[in-house]
């Protein structure tokens, strides 16, 4: 079993530097909070987790450079899971008023 | 192929058994056998424990008025029952101990793929464990082990986020088992053992491995939201605060459901290998048994919302997710009628783990008719919260799932222990397991019928006679489990010495002694059969071990 090879490595400063750039996404999304952008905050909360999840599941995870199809299956089947969540739960929110 | 049978008198004097007896060899080992004999203990423990308050339950359902506890103790108590069995009994059971021993065995590994965090997995698992004793001792919790809110969040007093911090560690515990049995199967196969030539217990736990790491995650997060709610008032799930209870309802379910799958599964691997050894057949159907396990898991998690039809859910949504609940059953039917073409023209022997495995499939194929019951909304309307329910999920999680173990666990006893156990008291048990269960759960099936709601410590009078029956099933079931747990524990130093593979089964755990070696084989296999090669081994009387 290779247990190495399979994922681009990158510098341990790299590294430092995606952890900051989490902890500036997390400092910004409390900052944005205080702010009263009306319908824009839950916006722009959800837009700066999303940008830190990427971060995270590319570098952390390691899954920017990876040669494995695997690794491409694993990622696609947990954002077809979120997609199932979502799409079935929006089934009902989106029909209640229906009659 | 040649069958290997390893006289006993040839075994290797060091095994894993045997190899380090100091207490720290044990809490510290990364051996997967050991840590599943780990899980063993722990799981039983937690067993009797949900056991016990399972039959507080039936004491006071005993007559119509509350008599042996106040309602306020009765919600705690039930919830208790609920999640002691749910998170740290059946969720974790067939898995963790029968998985954790058998999965690198079967496929010609050394170990796991992980094995540190197969232990770190039982730790957390304790963790979580001790925690909720703790919130059990200092008043428990009382919300059911669904945690719905409102109710959860702004109404209940007790120790709710405790409790929801014990299952949230215990998801993890789960999450870990899961990845490491995913890595594992995917590259520690020996040479020539293909896909299609893996076990069906491999593929049960494969599929059950992809609900633990996509569906865990859901739960561990909602309970997470509860805490967050009840401790700052954010509103998520609460009305008053602009949250949606439905929301809780769904994202609960999302994981809950699948859960139900990820207790099945398992035990459906393990009677897939019982049906073959004990009928001396190649599974009929392998392919499709092997799939249905994966078209389980993925089906498994389109459904949820069939728990939240009486909930406000939009009718056009009960519609979809009725239709979606039916196709669950069209796998799961897979596997029985599989299971039951194999006996066709097969030599049947009657041996325990069989008796088990004719159990599991009986009570399974009532649990599973009954959802398809539930699955149909009309019904469910009627029947919704009532003993009908409770009677199903029973029939599937403990007529499926315990069955199922018992049965792997009696099955592959001699190689976890090197030992046989009493076969008379064995059949006596199961027998018992399948009378005491039924004469539990069918009245259940009337009663919810007939109106009986569940979670009340009163009823009218009408319903005493079911209920009678019920409590005194509940005591021939504990007789059934108790047995078990006496007999395997006095066999581990009376019980006959067993030899590599007494049932003269087919599969690569039965080709190393019993108990194996610390690092399961001497030289990796190669494998060059097919799974369940019964044609090609030759057969031998089983004899009924005789207890000295």
């Amino acid at each position: 079993m290779s247990e190495n090879a399979e994922h681009t490595s990158h510098s341990q400063g790299f590294y430092i530097a995606i952890g900051i750039g989490l902890l500036v996404g997390t400092a910004t999304t409390v900052g944005a909070a205080f702010v009263n952008l009306g319908p824009f905050n839950p916006i722009i909360a959800l837009l700066i987790a999303t940008i830190k999840a990427t971060l995270v599941v590319l570098f952390f995870m390691h899954v920017k450079g990876a040669s494995e199809k695997l690794t491409g299956a694993v990622v696609v089947s947990g954002f077809f899971f979120l997609a199932i969540l979502l799409t079935l739960s929006l089934a009902d929110y989106l029909t209640r008023s229906w009659r | 192929m040649a069958s290997i049978g390893i006289p006993a008198n040839q075994a290797p004097k060091t095994n894993y058994l045997n190899n380090g007896h100091s207490l720290k060899s044990w809490l510290l080992t990364t051996d997967h056998k050991r840590i599943a004999l780990l899980y063993l203990i722990s799981v039983t423990v937690f067993f009797f424990l949900g056991g016990f308050f399972a039959m507080l339950i039936r004491l006071e359902l005993l007559t119509p008025q509350g008599d042996l506890m106040q309602a306020d103790t009765y919600n705690k108590v039930f919830t208790m029952h609920g999640m002691i069995m749910v998170f740290f009994f059946l969720i974790p059971v067939v898995p963790a101990v029968l998985g954790n021993f058998l999965v690198p065995l079967m496929i010609g590994a050394k170990d796991l793929a992980f094995p540190r965090i197969n232990l770190l997995s039982w730790y957390l698992y304790i963790t979580a464990g001790v925690l909720f004793l703790h919130c059990m001792l200092t008043g428990g919790v009382d919300t059911g082990w669904t945690f719905y809110t409102p109710y959860s969040t702004a109404g209940s007093n007790t120790n709710v986020v405790e409790a929801g911090i014990s299952v949230f560690i215990a998801g993890f515990s789960s999450i870990f088992t899961g990845l490491n049995f995913i890595v594992t199967i995917h590259r520690m196969r020996a040479p020539g053992l293909t896909w299609d030539r893996l076990p069906l217990f491999i593929w049960a736990n494969y599929a059950t491995s992809l609900i633990m790491i996509l569906g865990t995650p859901v739960i561990a997060i909602t309970v997470v939201l509860v805490a967050v709610e009840r401790l700052f008032h954010l509103g998520i799930f609460d009305p008053r605060l602009g949250g949606d209870p439905l929301l809780f309802q769904h994202l609960f379910w999302f994981y809950s459901h699948p859960a139900v799958y990820i207790m099945i599964l398992p035990s459906m691997g393990v009677v897939s290998e019982l049906v073959a050894c004990f009928a001396r057949k190649r599974i009929f159907g392998y392919k499709f048994v092997a799939l249905s396990s994966i078209a389980i898991a993925v089906f498994g998690f389109l459904v949820w919302a069939h728990h939240m039809f009486v909930a406000g859910i939009s009718l056009y949504a009960a519609m979809i997710f009725s239709f979606l609940s039916f196709s669950v059953g069209v796998p799961s039917a897979v596997k029985v009628f599989n299971w039951t073409a194999t006996l066709y023209k097969g030599s049947i022997s009657y041996a325990t783990p069989m008796l088990y495995a004719f159990g599991f499939i009986g009570l399974f194929t009532i649990g599973g008719l009954t959802g398809l019951m539930l699955a149909t909304i009309g019904i469910d309307v009627h029947v919704t919260d009532t003993y009908f329910v409770v009677a199903h999920f029973h029939y599937v999680m403990v007529g499926g799932v315990l069955m199922g173990y018992l049965g792997g666990l009696h099955f592959w006893w001699p190689k976890i222990s090197g030992r046989m156990y009493p076969e008379g008291w064995a059949k006596l048990s199961a027998l018992l397991v399948f009378v005491g269960f039924n004469l539990t759960f069918f009245p259940q099936f009337i009663l919810g019928y007939v109106g009986m709601p569940r979670r009340y410590w009163q009823y009218p009078p009408e319903f005493q006679v079911l209920n009678v029956l019920s409590t005194a099933g509940a005591s021939v079931l504990a007789v059934g489990y108790l047995l078990p747990m006496i007999y395997l524990f006095w066999s581990l130093r009376y019980g006959p010495i067993a030899d590599a593979n007494p049932w003269n089964a087919a599969g690569l755990e039965w080709k190393t002694t019993s108990p194996p070696p610390t690092f399961n084989f001497d030289e990796t296999p190669v494998v060059t059969w097919e799974a369940y090669n019964y044609d090609e081994i030759p057969q031998k009387e089983l004899e009924a071990p005789v207890a000295r």
